[in-house]
């Protein structure tokens, strides 16, 4: 094993840091999932209304799916544009 | 900026098969540089992306512009007027449904516009051009454009209200105002982040795989990350702004 630099160090962890940024990723699956299984009982219920069901359900996930876009912002952050480099 | 993905395909090449792209770019490329007052700026793919898809859209404007004049009410329309006479008259009743019969008219030229725009930006992709939807800078210009017009509306129609709202209960004054700037915020990040994620994967699998599998295995994510995934945001964006715009000028109809 050979020394490993400050440059080096800083790589590594951020590399570890955008893996962990990316668990934000469970929140929205869970909650994709859920509007999922709702839409899909409401068309069951009324499967007149599935245009509308859609358009919601679709909405619905989208703005859910935020939260899980600003781990994956964060993890683009630490690999390609990595701020801490700056700081040696 | 960007050297991850050329670290990672400097990995694979190690099995000596012929990469589909030697050396992955997933940033921005600056082209021409010159100077503004002191300022270094470069003219980049992104203006390069934007102007051909103005282009597209220009060319066919004119086109469903000469197609309306010469047509003619008595005959049956032809294919082309037929796509026109439907994309108008979906977003027409988009924007209805959506913001009543009154204000629905007034805006459905803007939200065609942004529709059009952000579409044709999702799935330049499958032309092979970068996203113009994956530089930050394009995402927040075209929120602060809704965010511009939700408040001048709330000004416009609910006058002094619209400010009084914010302290309505007085202890959640901060996040209220929090919530306001968050909208612009969101509303970027969301599309960023949602055509950014595509074009990092596809730059990824195209490093990857050897060039004879990129007529296949790709065209599945194109599908997928610049059809799917650009019709839906583009949806998504115009919708929320179209909810965020009757909820400023708060009349019932």
């Amino acid at each position: 094993m050979g020394n490993i630099t400050d440059q080096g160090l800083i790589l590594a962890c951020s590399a570890i840091g955008a893996g962990l940024a990316m668990i934000a990723g469970i929140g929205p699956g869970v909650g994709q999932g859920i509007a999922a299984g709702q839409g899909a009982a409401a068309v069951g219920r009324n499967p007149g209304a599935k245009g509308d069901i859609m358009s919601t359900m679709l909405l619905g996930q989208a703005v859910a799916e935020t939260t899980g876009l600003y781990g994956l912002v964060i993890a683009l952050l630490l690999l390609f544009a990595n701020p801490l480099l700056g700081k040696l | 900026m960007l050297t991850g993905a050329a670290f990672l395909s400097q990995g694979a090449a190690v099995s000596g098969l012929m990469r589909a792209d030697e050396d992955l770019n997933l940033g921005v490329n600056g082209f021409l540089k010159y100077e503004i007052q002191g300022q270094t700026v470069y003219l980049t793919t992104t203006h390069i992306s934007i102007l051909i898809i103005m282009a597209m859209i220009l060319v066919f404007a004119i086109i469903a512009n000469r197609a309306i004049k010469k047509a003619d009410p008595t005959k049956e329309p032809g294919t082309f007027m037929n796509i026109v006479e439907l994309l108008v008259e979906s977003i027409d009743k988009l924007t209805v449904s959506n913001m009543g019969a009154k204000y629905g008219p007034r805006f459905s030229n803007y939200i065609g516009a942004l529709f059009m725009f952000i579409f044709c930006s999702n799935i330049s992709g499958i032309l092979g051009l970068r996203p113009p939807t994956a530089d930050y800078s394009v995402t927040l210009a075209l929120a602060l454009m809704t965010f511009v017009i939700i408040h001048f509306n709330g000004f416009k129609h609910q006058k002094l209200k619209h400010v009084t709202d914010l302290f309505h209960p007085l202890l959640l004054t901060p996040i209220n105002i929090i919530g306001e700037f968050a909208v612009p915020v969101s509303m970027s990040l969301r599309l960023f982040g949602n055509i950014m994620s595509g074009t990092v994967m596809m730059t990824l699998v195209y490093g990857l795989i050897p060039r004879v599998l990129t007529l296949v295995w790709p065209s599945v994510l194109h599908a997928y990350f610049d059809l799917f995934s650009g019709a839906i945001q583009s949806y998504v964006f115009c919708m929320l702004t179209m909810v965020f715009t009757k909820n400023a000028i708060a009349e019932e109809d």
